[in-house]
């Protein structure tokens, strides 16, 4: 899928992570841009609130998200919580119907953004409900 | 020949039957006797209540119980060769190509036998869910598993691809992603470079759905499939499989496949 | 002087290294295609699964595990002449392990997980325990090698050389159990394979040695002694002869069971390339033409021991062609009694034409290979120092 930019490893990914909110709370005091690359307009989600408080999702969501991927897969925890589904399900473009596509879908703005390997969706459906039908009958 | 190891644990089953699918072992005493209860006011005041297995109705904040094994039971006496309604179902629900070449997913085939005699059968296949997968046993990273409630399955987050498992399934059930995959549906996530497999439509069981062939073979009017709780000895399945022959496929290997056939 | 004999002048060196970087970098291009666009620009698919670049692979980690046998006979068994060729027999070993992994490692659906196959372990899977006999083969054979060239850590040399040899061994034992625990084809599931991969890795390991030896003597303009020659060459025909016995043997065997008659009549008779494989490129050029080479009367040439050498090399690839792909194209035996036929080829022979693609990354193996040994051979010294008393400084052509 066209969201592969760089193959970071963990440890890295983390570090730009933090790099990148250190750098963006001190673009913010300063109240100048942090970049040269303006930041993503991402859309917010459907719903009323996430289902963790934002610093808690912006720092945790691949955790939680790999949380609940062991526990679905290997025990059959079929929770929805904080499954890849319930993102995608609120977070999808209101016109592209995905997250990802474009420079303002939410997963692959912010990904773009931060220069983060988003691979997920190379596998994983990156718009809800049965849309894809057309994948099924080649 | 008959099943090749009894169905396990079957009095756990009916102990835990009753107890509204609660099996996780944490309370297990306690659970015991409210089993026990709800066991006998199920016999003696809602005896249909019973054929409900433990599984059904599994909350999904619980993960899958061993003491539930599932399986299929595949009666070819009512299989017709003309007929490959499971196939299309199997397509069709997970986002797989219709047409078959030598590099295409196939979760589940139909072969069709002829003896010496020219006695004809034909045999849907698919994954096995053998109780001692060789699949398992040679995957290097452990994304083959087979889950608590007998499914075998494919981490794809941890599959690396190196098709050890492919080499070793003696039903070649197993089918690698030889090309990039777009427009998956989204119970059904998969991508080029892993090997897959039936998974028993687990993300329908887990809904207390049953899989899409079965629904597709019953709504052909063959009724074919019987897809249920090996260990429940209520369960449709159980009690064909102790009623009358079945056989497993490869029964020399003593996998013990989930997948039982009638009529070989 | 010794720099004139050891070290191979600089414009022939970086030719050489060029030539090898362009092999590897053609594999490298081969695997990121395959990454990119999948694994069906291969011609393997799902019946046979492993094809090409496992022939290449398996060739390589064999012959990388046989080629330190030469160290072994020097250190652990105290022979001169092949201690005096310990540390480029080290050197094989890990440039030929390094290219058999290159390739199995590329051919991966999921190349870029390979981490994953050392965070996340099954102890139960024979791959599993590959990894670490590979990772720990690397270890050990750097630490002999240390103990080889560094004066200091010579009395070493000894208890590092049998720990290699034990390692090497079960390496071996290890490639051969990858298929000698898969129950599931009429090819494999034997115990009678682990023997016969360790003959194999025997006589292609020492084939490797003589090919580039002679390579090495023929760049500093001497001879090797042509008392080693006729004593490796004779080990050589030895192997041979060995792997010849045990591939029969695991043939007849395989044949006595009835279920697996019709197998073995595919793979030895009527199976098209693969008998033809099996007896032409194998049997007759790849054992039979070599041992005439190496035990006909008269002395035994540098030409002689090369050719041979050669031909046992082609004949590894072509019967590991055999073994693997011809393996896996004989259909599994699901319902025994019956003629099948199905979407997925059941009943039917699979078939196979190995792609550009393939053959690539296999050759890239081959090139790390190379490009290591080359760069090893200009780096330090490995060219072998005989005793004067085997090795005359001025020794007789052969």
């Amino acid at each position: 899928m066209e969201a592969r930019h760089t193959r970071g490893t963990a440890w890295a990914r983390g570090l730009r992570v933090v790099l990148l909110l250190a750098l963006a709370g001190t673009a913010a005091a300063a109240g100048v841009s942090a970049s040269r690359v303006p930041l993503p307009a991402l859309a917010t989600g459907a719903g009323e609130a996430c289902v963790e408080d934002t610093p808690t999702m912006r720092r945790n969501h691949m955790e939680l998200l790999k949380h609940q991927r062991d526990r679905t897969v290997h025990e059959g925890i079929r929770t929805t919580r904080h499954s890849l589904a319930n993102c995608v399900n609120c977070h999808a473009g209101k016109e592209s119907g995905r997250v990802t596509g474009s420079k303002d879908a939410f997963c692959e703005g912010c990904h773009r953004y931060a220069g983060v390997t988003l691979d997920c969706f190379d596998c994983h459906a990156d718009r809800p409900g049965a849309a894809t039908t057309a994948g099924a009958v080649r | 020949m008959s099943a090749a190891t009894p169905p396990r644990a079957a009095s756990e089953g009916v102990a835990a039957s009753g107890a509204a699918g609660r099996s996780d072992g944490v309370d297990r005493g306690r659970r015991q006797i409210l089993a026990w209860g709800a066991a006998l006011a199920g016999v003696t005041l809602a005896p249909g209540v019973m054929l409900y297995d433990l599984a059904h109705g599994r909350p999904p904040s619980e993960p899958a119980s061993p003491k539930v094994r599932w399986g299929m039971l595949v009666d070819l006496n009512q299989c017709a060769s003309d007929c490959d309604a499971c196939v299309v179902a199997c397509d069709t629900e997970h986002g797989l190509p219709r047409t078959k070449t030598a590099t295409s997913a196939q979760w589940i085939r139909k072969v069709e036998l002829k003896d010496a005699r020219g006695g004809a059968r034909s045999v849907p296949v698919m994954c096995q869910h053998c109780a001692d997968p060789p699949c398992v046993d040679v995957c290097p990273t452990g994304a083959s598993f087979k889950r608590a409630d007998g499914i075998v399955l494919v981490d794809r987050h941890t599959c690396i691809g190196c098709r050890y498992c492919m080499m070793a399934c003696p039903y070649g059930a197993r089918t690698f992603v030889h090309e990039p995959v777009t427009g998956q549906r989204p119970e059904v996530p998969r991508g080029k470079g892993c090997v897959e497999s039936c998974t028993l439509c687990v993300h329908r069981v887990d809904h207390d759905r049953i899989p899409a062939c079965v629904e597709a073979c019953a709504a052909s009017g063959h009724k074919a499939l019987v897809f249920g709780n090996l260990n429940d000895p209520e369960s449709e399945i159980a009690r064909r499989v102790a009623s009358y022959a079945t056989s497993a496929v490869r029964a020399d290997l003593r996998l013990d496949p989930g997948v039982r056939y009638a009529g070989l | 002087m010794r720099a004139t004999l050891d070290r191979p002048d600089a414009r022939r060196f970086w030719a050489l290294a060029a030539a090898g970087a362009a092999v590897v970098l053609a594999g490298l291009y081969a695997a990121h295609t395959m990454e990119v666009r999948g694994h069906v620009v291969t011609g393997m698919d799902n019946r046979i699964v492993w094809g090409m670049p496992h022939v290449f692979a398996i060739f390589m980690i064999v012959a990388a595990s046989g080629v330190l046998n030469v160290a072994s006979v020097g250190s652990v068994f105290g022979h001169a002449a092949y201690k005096a060729r310990a540390p480029l027999s080290g050197l094989l070993c890990l440039a030929l392990l390094a290219g058999g992994l290159f390739v199995l490692m590329l051919d991966l659906g999921r190349p870029e997980r390979i981490v994953v196959a050392a965070t996340h372990y099954n102890f139960r899977s024979v791959f599993a325990w590959n990894v670490f006999l590979y990772t720990g083969m690397f270890t050990i054979v750097a630490v002999y090698l240390w103990t080889l060239m560094e004066r200091r850590m010579a009395p070493w040399s000894k208890p590092a050389g049998i720990a290699a040899f034990a390692w090497r061994i079960i390496l071996t034992s290890g490639t051969g159990s990858i298929f000698a625990f898969l129950v599931a084809r009429q090819a494999y599931g034997s115990a009678l394979l682990i023997p016969q991969f360790l003959a194999m890795s025997f006589a292609w390991g020492l084939a490797v040695f003589l090919v580039v030896q002679a390579a090495m003597y023929a760049w500093a303009g001497r001879v090797p002694p042509p008392e080693v020659l006729r004593r490796m060459g004779n080990l050589l025909g030895l192997f041979v002869v060995t792997v010849l016995f045990l591939t029969a043997a695991s043939h007849l065997v395989n044949a006595y069971f009835a279920k697996n008659v019709a197998f073995e009549r595919f793979i030895l008779v009527d199976g098209g390339v693969y008998p033809a494989l099996f007896w032409g490129a194998y049997v007759v050029a790849g054992s039979l033409v070599p041992l005439a080479l190496l035990w006909r009367p008269g002395a035994l040439g540098t030409r002689d021991v090369v050719s041979a050498a050669m031909l046992v090399l082609a004949g590894a690839f072509a019967l590991l062609y055999v073994f693997i792909v011809g393996g896996q194209a004989w259909p599994l035996d699901i319902f025994p009694g019956y003629a099948t036929t199905s979407s997925y080829g059941d009943g039917t022979i699979a078939p196979y034409t190995p792609s550009r693609w393939e053959l690539a990354l296999g050759a890239g193996g081959l090139g790390v290979a190379f490009l290591t040994t080359v760069a090893g051979v200009r780096a330090l010294r490995f060219m072998p120092r005989d005793d004067p008393s085997i090795a005359p400084a001025t020794g007789p052509t052969a």
